[in-house]
């Protein structure tokens, strides 16, 4: 205002007492609206752009958690002498291959081999490389023991598959070359352990079709020993020189009986086989190239023993266990050939390969299980009369029995030997004992995760002492102000770690109770073992674990197979814990019998065990109708077709007869490449109803696709709980499409047979890729499209009205992302905004797919770099927020993709609308841009899935992807609009907000002189 | 001749000087608040007119014309500058003086000072009747021609809004709404308004209906204008689009569930 003032003290000579503010000039104005509407703009722009979920380092963990899995062991390899880590080598179910730190259990390294690539053997050869065997017998690699990395891959072709053997002299030296024996492929091949370099190879094809059960190399000769069975009705024993492979001698001897199983060594020149019918022993020696063949009848060792017996793989040198339906027998083999019945024991019991022990003596262990407690015994070969050492370990409960042990020794201080033994339980998990104690444990069930559900924790209980509350609030205080030190650069490094570990370890993120947001959650896991694991989502840690009764009460194998809601209590049975329903299968075969268990997913107590009930059980279908203590209602489908009705109360009945016309199910026949519709059947059909929950049911419809030119191979759904929020799409100039949305369109994907191999089994003129959208309640096709030149595999998903499916194109040779939308061609009269707002339409009235409704659809096709190993979509709690597509590529990772890059309207050149509408110009391929990866530097090793969650909060999505790893994180696809960040310094708005309001007082008071003072000039 | 009287006033009254004066007048201020004491002096008052007394400021710029005391007469008023009131409200250029000497207060004053000649309790309003016709028809027109004024108004503003839309352009950002709905709300306050600003032009003689009807048709006119801005920003349900995009899907009759047989 001085220049004002001045203005006036210029214009004084005209007298005159008039004087209003003047407007502030126009031009200032003009300028300041200019600045305002390039800064917005610039705002709008960078706001935007595509959001993309690239992290700094010190982000990384706060709402992020990975854990590193190994699976269930198979074969371990202790490597402990002479080693500055002591550390065990194992190879895995899940085809890992990993060094274990022997002190803490930790991952030294980890090798995840692909699916099809499993590993037969492992061990170490020359004390520093670990040798693999995988593929059946095909790949041979040696990797470092110190660091794994892969030193050598040899590729073994044989000339017809066989057993996989591997053999690793420990100082055997040929040409100052320590070769390894593997057989495979119906070939020994002799190879390099230094190099991998093929010395020789003897091919057994030539033979007569040979089957070596054992390659053995006596100590100290240069002969390799390979123990056969031609037909199951002869043994052979070869003797192969160890330099070049030639064959020394061939010996053998018929046995009309024909055997069972696998030949198992005693000692170097014996071995003990059973005879087809599992009712005789047959030691085999060997003596002056000769097979003597010495039969001896089970029942006259044991008496009262069946038919069920089994040799033990166990290496026990001079002793052979036998399992029996009533327990384990050690047998003994004297010199002479004599089998001695030594002990036995029950049939739960777990025994170790031999060890090699003080003075030439050989030590093994063996497991009992007890109640709540393991007994480990160390039993020495030659003298099995006591036990050499004896502990109990107090075990939990959940992990079930013990499946496998691995033994290994030290010497103590005090020169006297100890054992570690290395077990792997039911729930596969690995422990490692040592001295009467659990020196670690990994619960590696994890790492065969069959499906993911997740439940709401319990809600916060109100009464929280005021003692709590003052010390939050400080602590809160305390980090604020640390956190606004480190904003101002003015913290220490100590301060700077501090900061760090409280945004890490936040208890706020941990708790057990409800959060406002929706984060925090329990992701209830089904394991291949058949444990249900509850993990928190906010550290990723156990809540709970139960190993599910109901699939072990039988002798049979059984295996979850499937987990719903069961429950979910909201309105009406909030006192009731949320549960899930575990379904099961005790067999093999489709009509084996399920079972069924119902656990509380707060405590993981089983609440109702199910298990094994009478019917089998193809298919479960959640029924979107609750009974009044909010049970889902659930129809199980049996290898009969018949429906099974869960809950089986009378309400639940009454509820299902009422709605039951409009219940439909459908199959899909892969093999047969029949999709089959049903209808439940209102009346019991006349021949003998089993109950009053089970329901015959008909089929309404079938849709055959060409056996000779259609395969299916992949379908997919939308997901039952999804949520759309509207119906409508608007495009460029505020025009309008409706979605056909509807939870009963299935995506079918065909190949032609001959392009059902993997890529490049079929040219690009044979293959044919088919793709449907089928609707499942009267099996009408609503769109079909052909992609030629194209084949699987297809990887889909199918959210609100489209479907994007990955498959290959054999023509351009290039993976491709197609994207299909699909509108509602009989709304889209309802453009007359004045009919729309008296109500005058049929948008809301029930649909039926029985209307036909006609469709339109949309599509588009972009090159995409990765091959995928799954696809998945985030989901929000209202389905506002944008889509991003969540494609696990073959790096096993998790990458985000804007769903407006598969959008299929886009142009090369779109039009001013359609560019305000978000839409981006045409490119053939989709980009993938380095930051977008949500699983950001780390790996989820053999990804198998990857499951959304939504939020409370509309932004975000939870984002869980499981494979040999586990990774969770949370997503927003629109950034968090709905809330601020973490990092958000609630300390900094308070300062600022106080130091506006008193530098408003201030200005007030100043101002107010000033004012007055002007008027007293 | 130097009269000294004391009257309380307060910014924007209208003090009404009866006797035409041809001598400039003289005034002191005096602050109650800061016991200060500031000068105004007022050019010849020729005719019969008013004084506003309005923001003291103003008289800071007359102060180097003050004139010494002893020509002048004097009339000492306290203001209360604490309420500053209706600053800004002149309207009216070209104001004259008028201080009305004779003293037709009826009401004795209370105060230790008595009440200065030309001094009135008696609100203004009544002195009308005291006014002689010419001088009421000149006020009236002179009323007329002002509350034409101010009906015309709005147009300046008109003009400017729309350039300011014009600036803000058609992509919704903070800054165009901001205008949007200023251009809207001004409007609306002023025609919520009417009545006051019209206020001091009410005069029995003067036919207010016609500028107050220009005033709100201006004003209509900026709130129209306003509303075409909310609709070429789009923020106007007029498209179907506006309708539809909370519709909830439509809910399914039927219910299917299935697929390949679980392994």
């Amino acid at each position: 205002m001085g220049s004002d003032g001045k203005k006036r003290e210029g214009k004084t000579d005209q007298p005159s007492l008039e004087f209003s503010d003047p407007p502030p000039p126009f031009s200032l104005l003009i300028a300041m609206a200019m600045a305002i509407k390039l800064s917005l703009i610039l705002l709008f722009f960078s706001s935007s752009l595509i959001p993309t979920f690239s992290l700094f380092e010190d982000q990384v963990g706060l709402m992020d958690w990975h854990q590193r899995y190994i699976g269930k062991v198979k074969h371990a390899v202790f490597h402990t002498q002479k080693a500055g880590w002591k550390r065990v080598v194992v190879s895995t179910e899940e085809n890992v291959i990993a060094s274990l730190d022997l002190r803490r259990g930790e991952i030294f390294w980890r090798h995840v081999l692909g699916a099809n690539d499993v590993v037969d053997k492992i061990d170490i050869a020359l004390g520093k490389y670990v040798i693999t065997l995988s593929s059946e017998g095909s790949i041979l690699r040696a990797w470092n023991l110190p660091d794994g990395q892969m030193v050598w891959e040899s590729f073994l072709s044989g000339s017809m598959s066989s057993k996989a053997l591997l053999t690793v002299p420990a100082n055997l030296k040929v040409d100052l070359d320590s070769p390894i024996f593997v057989y495979s492929g119906a070939c020994i091949h002799a190879i390099s352990s230094i190099d991998g370099e093929y010395l020789w190879k003897k091919d057994f094809a030539s033979e007569g079709s040979v089957d070596v059960h054992q390659l053995i190399l006596p100590g100290g000769s240069d002969v390799v020993h390979a123990v056969g069975v031609t037909d199951s009705s002869q043994f052979d024993t070869y003797e192969i020189h160890v330099k070049n492979g030639g064959l020394l001698k061939h010996t053998s001897a018929s046995f009309p009986g024909g055997i069972y199983g696998e030949i198992l060594p005693i000692s170097g020149d014996r071995f003990v086989v059973l005879d087809a019918s599992r009712s005789v022993l047959v030691l085999i020696t060997i003596e002056n190239g000769q097979i003597h063949l010495e039969q001896t009848h089970i029942s006259d060792l044991i008496h009262g023993s069946s038919g069920n017996t089994v040799i033990l793989p166990s290496k026990l040198s001079g002793i052979f266990s036998l399992r029996t339906d009533n327990g384990i027998v050690f047998i003994k083999v004297t010199g002479e050939g004599k089998l001695n019945v030594m002990e036995r024991v029950d049939k739960t019991v777990v025994i170790s390969d031999a060890l090699p022990h003080s003075e030439g003596e050989q030590a093994f262990a063996l497991v009992q299980h007890g109640d709540g407690k393991i007994e480990l015994s160390v039993r020495l070969v030659h003298d099995m009369s006591s036990n050499h050492l004896k502990e109990t370990v107090k075990m939990d409960h959940e992990r079930g029995f013990v499946h496998k042990i691995f033994i290994n020794n030290y010497v103590r201080t005090d020169r006297s030997h100890g054992f570690r033994a290395l077990i792997v339980m039911e729930d596969h998990s690995l422990l490692l004992l040592q001295q009467g104690e659990i020196v670690w444990t990994r619960d590696d069930g994890l790492a065969s995760v069959i499906d993911v559900a997740t439940s709401e924790l319990p809600v916060e209980k109100i009464g929280v002492s005021v003692a709590k509350v003052e010390h939050s609030l400080f602590e809160w205080l305390k980090g604020h102000i640390l956190k606004l030190k480190g904003t101002l650069m003015l913290a220490t490094p100590d301060e700077v770690a501090a900061i760090q570990k409280i945004r890490l370890q936040s208890s706020e993120k941990s708790k057990m109770t409800r959060d406002h947001n929706g984060f925090r959650r329990l992701l209830i896991l089904l394991t291949r073992a058949g444990k249900l694991y509850a993990l928190h989502t906010g550290d990723g840690r156990i809540v709970w674990s139960t190993l599910l009764q109901s699939l072990r009460t039988t002798s049979q194998q059984c295996a979850g197979l499937k987990l719903h809601q069961w429950q979910v209590p909201h309105h009406h049975a909030l006192d009731n814990n949320p549960s899930v329903l575990v379904v099961g299968r005790c067999g093999l075969s489709l009509s084996s019998p399920s079972a069924l268990s119902i656990v509380d997913a707060y405590t993981g107590k089983e609440l109702q065990n199910m298990g094994p009930v009478q019917h089998s059980t193809v298919q479960v279908i959640s029924l979107p109708f609750r009974d009044s203590s909010e049970q889902q209602l659930h129809l199980l489908i049996d290898a009969d077709k018949r429906a099974h009705l869960y809950p089986t109360t009378p309400e639940a009945a009454n509820i299902f007869q009422r709605e039951s016309e409009n219940v439909y199910w459908y199959s899909v026949e892969s093999e047969a490449g029949i999709l089959r519709g049903y209808g439940v059947k209102k009346s019991h059909s006349s021949d003998t109803p089993p109950s009053e929950y089970c329901f015959e049911t008909r089929n309404l419809w079938s849709v055959v696709f060409p056996s000779e030119s259609e395969k299916i191979i992949a379908t997919v759904t939308r997901k039952p709980n999804e949520v759309v929020h509207t119906q409508a799409k608007m495009i460029a100039d505020e025009d309008v499409m409706y979605k056909y949305i509807s939870k009963n369109m299935l995506f079918v994907a065909t190949v032609s047979p001959k392009a059902s191999g993997p890529i490049g089994s079929a040219t690009p003129d044979e293959s044919v890729l088919v793709v449907y959208l089928v609707d499942t309640v009267t099996g009408r096709i609503l769109h079909r499209m052909t992609h030629l030149g194209s084949q699987g595999p297809v990887h889909a998903v199918l959210s609100e009205n489209w479907v994007v499916y990955h498959y290959f194109n054999l023509r351009a040779h290039r993976y491709e992302m197609s994207v299909l939308e699909i509108y509602d061609q009989s709304r889209a009269e309802n453009k007359d905004v004045l009919k729309l707002i008296v109500g005058k339409h049929n948008l809301t009235t029930p649909v039926s797919s029985y209307s036909r409704p006609e469709v339109t659809t949309k599509s588009q096709s972009y090159f995409f770099t990765h091959s995928v190993k799954a696809i998945s979509v985030t989901s929000t709690a209202k389905g506002i927020t944008s889509k991003h597509l969540l494609i696990g590529t073959i790096g096993d990772q998790v990458l985000a993709l804007d769903k407006r890059f598969v959008d299929p309207r886009r142009s090369l050149n779109p039009t001013q609308a359609e560019k305000e509408e978000g839409l981006l110009p045409l490119t053939d391929a989709l980009p993938i841009i380095p930051q977008s990866y949500v699983t950001h530097s780390f790996k989820v090793e053999g990804l198998r899935g990857i499951e959304t969650v939504p939020a409370k909060l509309e932004s975000t999505s939870l984002v869980f992807a499981y494979g040999v790893d586990l990774f969770y994180t949370r997503i927003a696809p629109s950034r968090t609009y709905d809330s601020l960040t973490e990092d958000f310094n609630y300390a900094l708005l308070l300062l600022t907000i106080l130091a506006l309001v008193v530098a408003i007082f201030v200005t007030w008071v100043l101002s107010e002189r000033k004012d007055l003072q002007d008027k007293w000039r | 001749m130097i009269v000294v009287m004391s009257v309380e006033v307060e910014l924007g009254q209208i003090v009404k000087l009866s006797k035409c004066q041809t001598s400039p007048i003289f005034i002191v201020l005096f602050n109650s608040v800061t016991k200060t004491k500031g000068f105004v002096s007022v050019p010849v008052v020729d005719s019969i007119s008013q004084l506003e007394v309005e923001s003291a400021s103003r008289f800071a710029d007359i102060e180097h014309r003050c004139i010494p005391f002893s020509i002048f007469q004097f009339l000492i008023f306290r203001l209360d500058i604490n309420n500053p009131m209706e600053k800004g409200k002149g309207v009216m250029g070209g104001r004259k003086w008028a201080v009305e000497f004779t003293d037709n207060s009826s009401i004795p004053s209370t105060r230790d000072i008595p009440d200065p000649p030309g001094f009135t309790r008696i609100p203004h309003d009544q002195d009308d009747s005291t006014l002689s016709k010419q001088k009421k028809d000149a006020e009236a027109n002179w009323k007329s021609q002002k509350a034409w004024e101010v009906a015309q108004a709005p147009f300046k503003n008109l003009l400017m809004m729309g350039f300011m839309m014009w600036m803000a352009g058609s992509t919704v950002h903070l800054f165009s709404i901001g205008i949007t709905f200023s251009a809207l709300w001004q409007p609306l306050s002023a025609l919520q308004g009417v009545g006051k600003v019209f206020e001091p032009y009410k005069n029995t003689k003067v036919d207010l209906l016609a500028p107050k009807l220009l005033f709100i048709a201006l004003n209509l006119g900026g709130m129209l204008l306003g509303v075409w801005k909310l609709n070429t920003l789009g923020l106007l349900p007029t498209h179907a689009s506006d309708w539809v995009s909370s519709l909830p899907p439509a809910h399914e009759v039927e219910y299917s569930g299935g697929g390949i047989a679980l392994h």
